[in-house]
């Protein structure tokens, strides 16, 4: 019995530690002032694997996503004779919602579990030690970079995700079932606010971003170095940045478009 | 290699922005060149402005011509006073003009429409619109609908 409650209290504390040296490393990693030489070049290179390399599943998801919210909103609309509130219906749920909160789930599978798994592999290689004896600042060199980039790309891909998705509906909305698309592009516009929706959106998937990469990052940081180790980082890291993604959707919700 | 990489990352910002961009104007309407520019204030009161929001289109024969910019209620006829801004451009309501709140669709937004009377005389910024009609409200209709078919 003691030693049961002996074992949840280590667990405890473990828990506390872990989420201690994720703290610590995210401000190493970001402390000290940014270089121009090689720290440039090391963000654009990463800038390129988290960015460009996701490209193509964010712009065909978001073209599915806004084809699929289009044939949704327009077989329920078209029971009230309302179909030319789809631009409104499809445009308001993309901008405020899934644009930001699908692109992080997507960044999470697609640039954080990447992330995850070559820095546990350098460390598992002992590279990351093999830089501390020749005196680079490992977290500097490789964990900023990537934290950087991810938080930087995360908002584009979110607003290409949207733009990409805007055109899926109008593809399916407009082009195949008909909606006058004058209609669609006015209530869209009519409905959408800049400062309450976009900028709303942008600030969520700035949000998601920290925190997909940061989990990212240091769970390949701090990863058992075997492969094993590494396999169940990469989990960890799709796992939790997903439930932290929608958990934190769901209170920046409450806070902007909350009921005051 | 280390410049192609350069390029392509400069043209994936360049599409982040784009898209940025693209919703910004497209979606949300946020185009700087269609600002209504100068405008001119009308004011009007009303029986009952239930609906009717800030920034509700103001329209004469179902075009634009300005926005709603306050309601408040005015203390001492008791009524709601609805201040609008009118497009410059629009120097020709008279001031025997009737402004009625009106409903798009039956569920949709309430907005005011203006229509133009004959009268000589132009309103001016600051002036008042005399003649109102109040918003509709489908509640108290169905209510009195509904107590004729008790009574008989």
């Amino acid at each position: 019995m003691l030693n049961a409650i002996a074992l949840l209290g280590r667990y405890g504390l473990n828990r506390l530690a872990t989420l201690g040296r994720a703290g610590v490393l995210f401000v190493a990693a970001l402390w000290g002032r940014p270089t121009l030489r090689p720290g440039l070049s090391l963000l654009v290179r990463q800038l390129f694997n988290a960015g460009v390399l996701s490209l193509v599943i964010i712009v065909m998801s978001g073209l599915f996503v806004g084809m699929v919210l289009a044939l949704q909103g327009y077989t329920v609309l078209v029971r009230f004779g309302a179909v030319e509130a789809l631009g409104q219906a499809v445009s308001l749920s993309l901008v405020r919602e899934l644009g930001p909160v699908v692109a992080a789930l997507l960044f999470a599978g697609r640039a954080g579990s990447a992330m995850t798994a070559e820095i546990g592999l350098m460390k598992a290689t002992e590279q990351l030690v093999a830089m501390d004896m020749i005196g680079v600042d490992a977290v500097r060199r490789v964990v900023r970079p990537r934290l950087l980039a991810g938080i930087i790309t995360m908002p584009l891909l979110a607003q290409i995700f949207n733009a990409v998705a805007i055109g899926g509906a109008v593809l399916v909305g407009v082009k195949w079932l008909g909606v006058d698309s004058n209609a669609f592009w006015v209530n869209m516009r009519e409905s959408l606010s800049f400062g309450e929706d976009i900028l709303n959106g942008i600030i969520k998937s700035l949000v998601f971003g920290v925190i997909v990469s940061w989990i990212a990052v240091f769970q390949g940081y701090d990863s058992e170095p075997t492969s094993r180790g590494i396999g169940e980082a990469t989990t960890r890291t799709v796992v939790y940045s997903s439930l932290a993604v929608l958990g934190m959707d769901f209170l920046l919700t409450a806070m902007m478009f909350g009921v005051d | 290699m280390s410049r192609t990489v350069e390029i392509v990352v400069g043209l994936f910002l360049i599409a982040g922005f784009a898209a940025f961009a693209f919703l910004a104007i497209q979606v949300s309407g946020l185009n700087p060149t269609a600002t209504q520019g100068d405008t001119y204030t009308l004011v009007a009161r009303f029986n009952n402005v239930a609906g009717l929001n800030q920034g509700a289109r103001v329209t004469v024969a179902g075009v634009q011509v300005g926005r709603v910019a306050a309601i408040r209620l005015d203390p001492l006829s008791v009524r709601a006073e609805v201040e609008m801004h009118i497009n410059d451009r629009i120097d020709y309501l008279t001031d025997d003009s009737i402004a009625a709140i009106q409903t798009s669709g039956i569920l949709g937004e309430k907005y005011i429409a203006i229509s133009i009377g004959g009268s000589p005389d132009i309103l001016g910024n600051g002036d008042r619109i005399r003649e109102t009609q109040s918003a509709l409200v489908l509640e108290e209709l169905v209510g009195k609908f509904l107590s004729n078919m008790v009574n008989k």
